[in-house]
């Protein structure tokens, strides 16, 4: 005689599907996606355009990407602690003005001005999260209403005008300066980017600090419970966005070849595309750095690609808007994981 | 080893607690019981560092200990599992069980990058959850929210016991459990008894309480009505007690 068949038992042993399995493993890392996208998109071209795939083009996508990425880095930070960050643009910007017009119009010394600029963006950072923190504000609200001030504080510091590179010291535009890895070309920037990202990815899954900045986002009353100085965390990560947005107002000087209150206008909402195309949640503790990194990179690819393929630009807006669409849907998928 | 003499705990005008003793001994689980409003709540709150009492006083083994904060509590010696255990559920079981607590990497990775020491982590949250008799458990990287209930409650009393050398407080464990896994924590509870610790229960799951408890303390408007045990009292008689329809001592 067969042994009694008990549905429910049968059930919960049988074998995953292979969605289940996708499930499971983008739970386990949601990089995989942003990764799994970026590596067709340069694949698919390549195959329309074979000089696509070349080292000389994919070094200029990511010199083109560094300043977005170094943003997103913030950005992620930001999310991590379920936040977001509508300012990191405007503070970039700001601290770019400040920079070039001490360097070229006050005679401060080249060195003297990047620090003064990356620190401005430590205080703004830190205005942000104390906004946040103490002051309780909606982290989407308290950074609007920062995306104002820090905009208009820029275009009146500058007067609105552009800094050319003709007037600025050679160390404000060092990050332009490029040189050869390999088959690629690398500017300073980039690499200056790349070595952020490694210090923060470290940071963020090898200490307590990373930790704590997961366990705030995912559940800032647990974390409380459990000791963590949660308030201390928040303003911590506005603070240190807002230090990556001086670095990155750095990086873009050498970019751009100049300073310009109007550069970068798109950056705060392609810095939180960046990241939401990488995999991090909104919701807060879920992500990674790589998957920003793979995130900005995507929209680099995208851009670049598309107009290698001579496309309207358009079809680059609406194809990263249908792959934020996507990454969000994945994620809202993901989190119904079960046991 | 834990007392607490005269607490009283007033919320603007209402009064929480209103001049409570409370006694625990090591190696013993002592139940409170209470009906809502009667002031359980308040009082664990005031023994593990949550809320401040406006007067009395809390001792340590005949020391008298003012709790700040929960970590106050905490440092010595005294955890608590929370009814909403607190655990955070996108991170994996030995970074809950190390929340707040993470250990360094020995040498100068730990000392200078303050790495984390992420091997020995897990290597001690499978040791703790084996203490407890949890062998369901297997994989320590597994993310909390992918466990169940009672897998759940599991991971928060075995934070509580790692660290809790002297007490544990548990707030309605077995509410939202079913039976197996009400057994279980049952269970757990036992052994953390048989080491010798205090274990406070707080429920309102009467059978589960006289399963487990050695003494009873009962709150009744924002006092001890009395202590029984589940030998002096039967389940209907310390009701009685809870609900005022008898007193201790009078008669049943």
């Amino acid at each position: 005689m067969m042994p009694p068949v008990h549905t429910a038992e049968e059930l919960a042993r049988r074998p995953l599907g292979p969605l289940e399995r996708a499930q499971r493993a983008l739970h386990a890392s949601p990089a995989i996606a942003p990764a799994v996208v970026l590596l067709l998109a340069i694949a698919a071209f390549a195959m329309v355009h074979p000089r696509f795939a070349s080292p000389t083009s994919l070094s200029l996508v990511l010199q083109q990407v560094a300043v977005i990425a170094a943003l997103a880095a913030g950005q992620t930070l930001v999310v991590l602690t379920a936040g977001i960050d509508l300012s990191v643009g405007a503070i970039t910007i700001l601290s770019m003005m400040v920079m070039a017009t001490l360097a070229a119009h006050h005679g401060v010394p080249a060195s003297f001005a990047i620090a003064a600029g990356v620190l401005l963006g430590v205080v703004a950072g830190t205005l942000n999260g104390l906004l946040v923190a103490k002051a309780k504000l909606p982290p989407f609200i308290a950074t609007l209403g920062m995306l104002g001030v820090f905009t208009a504080l820029g275009l009146l510091y500058s007067e609105g005008q552009s800094i050319p590179e003709s007037r600025l010291p050679a160390l404000l535009n060092q990050m332009g300066a490029t040189f050869p890895l390999g088959p690629f070309r690398i500017t300073l920037g980039v690499l200056l980017v790349l070595v952020l990202y490694a210090v923060l990815s470290f940071a963020l899954s090898q200490t307590a600090w990373g930790t704590h900045v997961y366990a705030v986002g995912d559940d800032a009353e647990a974390a409380r419970l459990a000791g963590i100085r949660v308030n201390a965390v928040l303003v911590g990560v506005y603070a240190l966005a807002g230090l990556i947005d001086g670095l990155a107002a750095w990086v873009l000087i050498g970019r751009a070849g100049a300073a310009s209150p109007n550069a970068i206008a798109e950056a705060n909402l392609e810095s939180i595309t960046a990241v939401v195309i990488g995999g991090v949640s909104l919701f807060g503790g879920r992500g990674s750095l790589v998957g920003a990194l793979l995130g900005a990179l995507t929209v680099g690819v995208l851009r670049s690609g598309l107009s290698f393929a001579r496309v309207d630009d358009q079809y680059r807006v609406m194809a990263v808007g249908l792959l934020v669409i996507l990454a969000v849907a994945i994620d809202q998928w993901i989190r119904k994981v079960r046991a | 080893m834990l007392e607490a003499r005269g607490l009283v705990k007033a919320f603007g005008r209402v009064v929480g607690l209103d001049g409570v003793d409370l006694q625990l001994y090591p190696g013993e689980v002592l139940g409170v019981i209470g009906d809502n409003g009667a002031g359980k709540s308040t009082l664990i709150k005031c023994l593990t560092g949550a809320l401040i009492p406006d007067l009395g006083e809390i001792l340590l083994d005949g020391r008298a200990v003012a709790f700040k904060r929960p970590q106050d509590a905490r440092e010595v010696g005294i955890e608590t599992v929370y009814q909403t255990l607190a655990v955070a559920p996108a991170l994996d079981i030995a970074t809950n069980l190390f929340l707040g607590r993470e250990q360094r990497s020995p040498g100068l990775l730990g000392r200078l990058f303050r790495k984390l020491d992420k091997r020995a982590m897990r290597a001690a949250a499978a040791g703790s959850l084996a203490d407890l008799g949890i062998g369901t458990i297997q994989d320590m990287n597994q993310a909390v929210e992918t466990l169940s209930g009672g897998q759940r409650q599991a991971v928060a009393v075995a934070r509580a016991a790692a660290f809790g050398s002297r007490v544990v407080v548990l707030d309605e464990p077995t509410a939202a459990l079913g039976v197996k896994e009400s057994n279980q924590v049952l269970a757990m509870v036992k052994r953390l008894r048989e080491r010798g610790l205090g274990v406070i229960l707080i429920s309102h799951n009467m059978p589960h309480v006289f399963e487990v408890a050695d003494r009873i303390h009962i709150q009744r408007l924002g006092r001890c009505a009395g202590v029984v045990t589940p030998a002096s009292h039967s389940m209907s008689q310390t009701v009685a007690i809870m609900t005022g329809a008898a007193v201790l001592g009078g008669p049943a």
